[in-house]
């Protein structure tokens, strides 16, 4: 497959020669279902986006049955963005329903293949996108990430996935999860290309209120392999991994050494302090961010004998994940909890926050597992708690709104790709970028 | 036996023009779902981005009452399922309001004067409306995001006449604002009532009941009263535990009852938490400058009116006590009618004109008419009981003043010589009476006066006619 860098340099009769050989490859590995549908949005270089980003006139399901009928009328800024720059979003990816799952088992439109291995699962939620990029199915992706969900089925799948720091990309048209660990990202095939995806959808967005009004400075040009840094390793944190992910994490310090960086020890605190956190804090917003679809205004509506029982037929619709996880935020809301639980996750999130200035203070990035093993075998992952505890090492960058990218370092003993993740100080994209080019070049 | 206690809540629709949380427009009038944008629908991926202006008038009304406006205000989701809450949560601010602390002066007609706290006002998206048609409902969304400032009281009112002269100042305070239309049959200034009551002398703060969205200050007094008798009459028969709990409760105008909404069974939890998709509300210094320079109020008014314009204190109330009023008025003054004139005429004989639910605003009398009237008065071109019937005039004939007076020929007579005329006339034909007189019948000075005034067919000036008939008879 062509790189992002080469298709922007392609001309739109090129273009559109290429996307017709690209609707056949996809026709032709239709088994994997990454894409749910092929539907293209403009004559630019073709993007695969998850099924949670609005594109107007496409349909948009977040995986869903309870969005079933329903067109987005508008487009995400970020798809306003990319058509600026000469991209065009080019088919709806597969995901968990409405982000929830590691897996994108959990979707409407039934599971994806991991395309390293069919019997595997692709990761999760952003699952469809890492599967297409990384069977060669797209140029490059876009994903959604609130605990992981782009960086770990980046890495299920050999690709290339970055979390920019929360405020860095408008969420404006991208079907909420939890709104204060949401962030949208790229999905790619290298570094140079997550850069120059990164540099077209990032920016100031007056319509995200949580968009952060920053000077908007572009990566790509400034991209610097050769820069000397200071990253830390974290021994302690690793130990539950499994042997696969300690081996390419041994891998990835004596390339990073060998590239001249300066390598640190440093602890983070004890990573389940993570799991209630985020746990707590984004079932709570999911619950009210999903409490809108009632099938009054759009999408599928079930109608029942009176209102209650339409409210109830209705969002009876919803996955048993998605189900769960609403109960699970009603519950930590409810009047005599919520101090108990979500007032004290706020305060472990501020202290995992300070976890990581303090880090920052030393170092200029952190090399860390993205998750505890490799592709876990379709089905294998049915009980939530464990499929909550491997969100372990991706969660705490989305409570901390820290730019994260997960990149490939090697193959296992059964070809399945293992990625690790660097991570980087609040807005320091640029050093975050130069350190995974320096990381992918010496690997 | 008993003490009221009455706390208010009002939900203040702000008159900005586009909604709290988006850019559609905030009139009603266009047709159903028209003013509506992925944001107030509550499509997936739409975000709520704050309306300045929203903050801007919340500093006004903070100023006006005095209060606190928190410089970071926050807002927070508040979960409800209802088809015209499109978000199924309301965004407002629980936990820390823009205002906080403020007070408002009652006064009353003794003269006697009280201050009521006011807890807090905070920045609230309003709902859109169900509408029930036979078999079916609709949902209209054009008003859903449009921005309320709800205006909490502490319990500190003891009477349905302490709360309606609370609703009455607070109103007349957003409407000198300009901040809100304040239409209560529109529902732009929505009353909930908090009524309990206590053994006088008890300190404790009994189970409170609620009276939600009654929509005329007569209809309020009502509620209170009764919902006080039923508070009263459970206590006395000795079964207020079980019958007043804490609920909220419907007036019924017609059967004149409050009903129950909502058994206590089913009390909502409204899960409240910080809203994620917005920072805090940052109040600027420079925002605070220059919003917290407010026009005059009502008190300020009423001051300045007794001082400057010598009205009585009673008068300077009642004349103040609505904007409509008090500019009316100030416009007649600078038509060159006397304040006391003004004054009279604007809180005497023109509201009693106003039939069928005919306003100020919406009367065919301006305030350069009603000047104008005034004036003639006063410079004796017509006698008080003739412009009674100028205006009655005026009510019916798009004409000026002046043309009314020629028209109904009421034009006071000043001139000595023609009433000289009149009394030499009625002294000649009543001889009789003239010698009586003399002799000391002064009685008889008032049928002199009558008669000229009759053969002037009212249009002498009785000032002058009365001069006059004195020097004749001498
Ligand atoms: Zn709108």
């Amino acid at each position: 497959m062509i790189t992002l860098k080469e298709a922007l340099k392609l001309s739109k009769d090129e273009l559109k020669k290429f996307k017709e050989e690209l609707r056949k490859d996809i026709e032709a590995r239709a088994e994997l279902n990454g894409y749910v549908e092929v539907l293209d949005h403009g004559d630019g270089v073709p993007i695969a986006i998850k099924d949670n980003i609005q594109v107007n006139g496409w349909s948009v399901t977040s995986g869903s049955q309870i969005l079933q009928g329903y067109i987005a009328p508008y487009n995400a800024t970020v798809i306003d963005k990319m058509s600026e720059a000469g991209l065009s979003a080019f088919g709806r990816t597969n995901m968990d329903e409405f982000a929830m799952g590691s897996t994108t088992e959990s979707s409407f439109y039934g599971k994806t293949q991991n395309p390293h291995n069919a019997d595997c699962v692709p990761g999760g939620s952003s699952g469809g996108s890492a599967a297409v990029v990384g069977a060669g199915l797209a140029i490059a992706a876009l994903g959604s990430d609130t605990g992981g969900s782009i960086r770990q089925p980046a890495s299920f799948c050999g690709i290339v996935g970055m979390k920019p720091t929360y405020g860095r990309v408008s969420r404006f048209g991208l079907g909420a999860y939890a709104s204060s660990l949401d962030q949208i990202g790229p999905m790619t095939q290298n570094v140079e290309d997550a850069a120059i995806l990164y540099d077209i959808i990032s920016g100031h967005d007056e319509k995200d209120s949580t968009s952060v009004d920053m000077k908007d400075e572009s990566v790509t040009d400034k991209l610097n392999s050769d820069r000397k840094l200071k990253i830390a390793i974290l021994p302690k944190y690793i130990e539950d991994a499994s042997n696969d992910v300690k081996h390419a994490y041994g891998v990835a310090i004596e390339a990073l050494k060998k590239a001249g960086h300066t390598i640190v020890e440093k602890e983070m605190i004890d990573a389940k302090f993570d799991i209630s956190a985020y746990y707590i804090t984004a079932t709570a917003e999911a619950t009210t961010n999903l409490a809108r679809y009632d099938g009054l205004r759009y999408g599928s509506r079930v109608e029942g004998k009176n209102l209650k029982d339409t409210y109830f037929k209705t969002r009876s619709q919803f996955g048993a994940e998605v189900q769960r996880r609403i109960l699970l935020g009603n519950f930590v809301l409810s009047s005599g909890y919520y101090d108990a639980y979500y007032v004290k996750a706020q305060k472990v999130r501020q202290l995992i926050k300070q976890n990581y200035e303090n880090i920052f203070k030393e170092v200029d990035l952190i090399l860390s597992p993205v998750a505890p093993r490799t592709a876990y075998e379709s089905g294998s992952l049915e009980d939530p708690l464990e499929m909550y505890l491997s969100d372990i090492y991706t969660i705490s960058v989305n409570l901390a709104g820290l730019p994260a990218i997960a990149l490939p370092i090697e193959k296992n003993a059964d070809n399945m790709p293992v990625g690790l993740q660097l991570i980087a100080a609040p807005f320091q994209e640029q050093t975050l970028f130069d350190g995974a080019l320096s990381l992918e070049k010496s690997l | 036996m008993f003490e009221i206690v009455i706390g208010l809540e009002v939900h203040v629709q702000l008159n900005t023009n586009t909604k709290l949380f988006c850019s559609c427009p905030t009139s009603f009038n266009h047709k159903q779902n028209r003013n509506t944008c992925p944001t107030c629908l509550a499509l997936p991926g739409a975000l709520p981005v704050l309306n300045k202006e929203v903050l801007h008038k919340s500093i006004m009304f903070g100023e006006a009452v005095g209060a606190t406006v928190n410089r970071t205000s926050y807002f927070d989701r508040k979960s409800y399922f209802y088809p015209d809450s499109p978000l199924a949560y309301q965004i407002t601010q629980l936990y820390t309001p823009v205002v906080e602390h403020g007070v408002l002066e009652l006064d009353f007609e003794d003269g006697t004067h009280k201050t009521i706290r006011i807890n807090r006002a905070h920045i609230e998206a309003d709902a859109g409306k169900n509408i029930h048609e036979g078999d079916t409902s609709k949902v209209d969304l054009n008003r859903a995001g449009t921005p309320l400032l709800e205006i909490v009281s502490e319990p500190d009112m003891r009477s349905a006449d302490e709360a309606i002269l609370y609703l009455k100042k607070l109103h007349s305070i957003v409407r000198y604002l300009g901040i809100s239309d304040a239409n209560m049959q529109e529902g732009s200034f929505r009353v909930d009532v908090n009524v309990s009551i206590r053994p006088r002398g008890d300190e404790k703060l009994y189970t409170r009941v609620e009276i939600k969205n009654i929509n005329s200050f007569r209809f309020i007094q009502k509620a209170i009263e009764i919902e006080v008798k039923r508070q009263s009459e459970a206590w006395e028969d000795g079964v207020y535990e079980d019958e007043i709990v804490l609920e909220t409760r419907l007036f019924d105008q017609n059967k004149q009852e409050t009903r129950s909404m909502r058994g206590k069974e089913e009390a909502a939890d409204y899960r409240y938490f910080p809203e994620p998709d917005l920072l805090k509300a940052i109040v600027t210094e420079e925002m605070y400058e220059k919003y917290s320079k407010i026009p005059e109020l009502p008190d300020a008014k009423r001051d300045r009116f007794v001082k400057e314009l010598g009205l009585t204190e009673y008068d300077a109330n009642v004349v103040t006590s609505t904007l409509e009023m008090a500019n009316f008025l100030e416009e007649m003054i600078a038509e060159g009618a006397t304040a006391v004139g003004a004054n009279k005429w604007l809180t005497g004989e023109l509201p009693a004109r106003l039939n069928n639910g005919m306003t100020l605003e919406t009367s065919p009398i301006n305030s350069k008419l009603l000047a104008t009237l005034v004036k003639r008065i006063e410079d004796k071109t017509i006698s008080n009981k003739a412009a009674k019937d100028v205006l009655d005039y005026l009510f019916e004939n798009e004409v000026s003043v002046d043309e009314a007076i020629d028209k109904l020929g009421l034009k006071q007579v000043s001139d000595t010589g023609a009433i000289e005329k009149m009394v030499d006339d009625i002294m000649v034909a009543n001889a009789d009476k003239v010698e009586q007189y003399r002799g000391g019948k002064d009685k008889l000075f008032g049928f002199f006066v009558g008669q000229t005034m009759k053969a002037s067919k009212g249009s002498a000036n009785p000032q002058v006619v009365n001069e006059i008939v004195k020097a004749k008879l001498g």
